[in-house]
């Protein structure tokens, strides 16, 4: 195990979300789940980001701000996909902005499912992608 | 023993010191907000992590930039305990501080930039204090180093309360606590907080880091020479100050700049300058 299972900082970022899983994932930071147990900050700057949790889906005008921010983060790095709409495009799927989730623009390493997703998947999920960080730096290693 | 041992346990034992004092504090913080916090050794695992991730470089200037902050806040630390001339440690720690400053002014990015720019004003409002504190500590002891200071028949602390009041004053901007607009510290704020370091990743970020840990244990070798009798009792004071400073960050969490740089010169000159002022009038 290295350095990066146990200080994963994470980069939130709302696409087009109802701001239920954003609540929730706020939700993770509060006294009752304090992800700051497991090294966990929330930077909110893409350069010192190891994982990218994306909430809501993709539509036509965040594309270039989703790939912009994926684009600063230095390596090796993870896309987590919190909630129905960023894994699939959720309710939102066929409306005429939606390009559908977030895996139509990044490759997303991590699927986190729920309408709004539970503060304890979130937590699950950031797990995982610690998992896969883990993988990601072997390989470049 | 030889000055020139302590500056070398200084520079190997300082971010030991300065890693675990983190650590404690983020405990402390989590602990007042009714939290459980990260481990102990969190910020060595953050530092690690950090070692090991890309770095991204906006400008080359900026790696032997932050290189320079880091050697010359180690090299600051090591003078002060070697046993060098109290002022010009005084030289040596603002030049360090504005390495910082030019590594983050270096880069194009307006967050840098304005985090470069509030670092400097606030440079501002805390380093003449610490020349004045240097200053008023040679002058009671009639001493001009480290050694001499801790073996002066004079204690400082009793001569001059006001300095090491405005001491604990100025050590929150330094300890990076307050204010929220431009410390680097660890919190989830989602604004301009970090401006400074916003454009520094991967190692870049871990000198940041490693610098402050050295500022730290500067910052509590000072709190010794005020208790010049006993260093025990000095590191006592320091564990005081730190506490209340952590107290401070989490009760005061909408401090902005302007406020810090006017009230910073009003305590300082009104404490340290008044206390200054009445041991020459009461000779």
């Amino acid at each position: 195990m290295s350095f990066f299972s146990k200080s994963p900082w994470i980069l939130h970022y709302d696409a087009s979300s109802c701001n239920g899983c954003d609540i929730e994932v706020l939700a993770c930071l509060t006294p009752l789940y304090d992800v700051e147990r497991f090294g966990v900050v929330n930077t909110g700057n893409p350069k010192h980001a190891d994982i990218l949790l994306i909430t809501g889906s993709v539509n036509e005008r965040n594309i270039d701000i989703i790939e912009n921010l994926y684009r600063q983060m230095p390596d090796p790095k993870v896309v987590v996909a919190v909630g129905a709409c960023a894994c699939s495009g959720g309710i939102f799927a066929r409306a005429y902005n939606i390009q559908g989730g977030i895996d139509k623009v990044l490759p997303v390493d991590v699927y986190v499912p729920g309408c709004a997703a539970r503060p304890e998947s979130i937590i699950d999920g950031v797990i995982k992608g610690i998992g896969a960080l883990e993988m990601k730096r072997k390989k470049s290693a | 023993m030889n000055p020139i041992v302590y500056a070398v346990l200084f520079v190997l034992l300082a971010p030991v010191f300065g890693g675990l004092l983190a650590g404690i504090d983020r405990i402390a913080s989590a602990r007042m907000q009714s939290r459980v916090g990260p481990p102990l050794l969190q910020p060595f695992y953050d530092l690690g992590k950090l070692l090991q991730k890309d770095a991204r470089q906006v400008n080359p200037l900026v790696e032997p930039l932050l290189l320079g902050h880091v050697g010359f806040m180690a090299a600051t630390g090591a003078m002060l305990v070697g046993g060098v001339d109290l002022i010009f440690v005084a030289f040596v720690f603002a030049l360090a501080a504005l390495f910082l400053v030019l590594a983050a002014g270096t880069v194009n990015s307006p967050y840098s930039f304005t985090g470069a720019e509030r670092e400097l004003v606030v440079l501002l409002a805390a380093e003449p204090f610490f020349i004045l504190m240097l200053a008023a500590i040679c002058k009671v002891t009639d001493a001009s180093s480290y050694q001499g200071v801790l073996s002066s028949a004079v204690m400082v602390a009793p001569k001059l309360p006001g300095v090491l009041l405005a001491f604990t004053f100025v050590a929150t901007i330094k300890l990076r606590k307050s204010p929220f607009d431009i410390s680097t510290s660890h919190h989830a704020h989602q604004e301009l907080v970090s401006g400074l370091t916003s454009d520094m990743s991967g190692r870049l970020l871990a000198y940041v880091e490693m610098a402050h840990w050295y500022e730290s244990a500067i910052l509590a070798s000072f709190v010794i020479l005020f208790f010049n009798w006993s260093v025990p009792l000095g590191l006592l004071a320091f564990a005081v100050i730190y506490a209340a400073e952590v107290l401070v960050d989490n009760s005061t969490s909408r401090a902005k700049w302007q406020l810090v740089l006017r009230s910073t010169w009003a305590v300082t000159l009104l404490l340290a300058g008044g206390n200054v002022l009445a041991l020459f009038l009461l000779k």
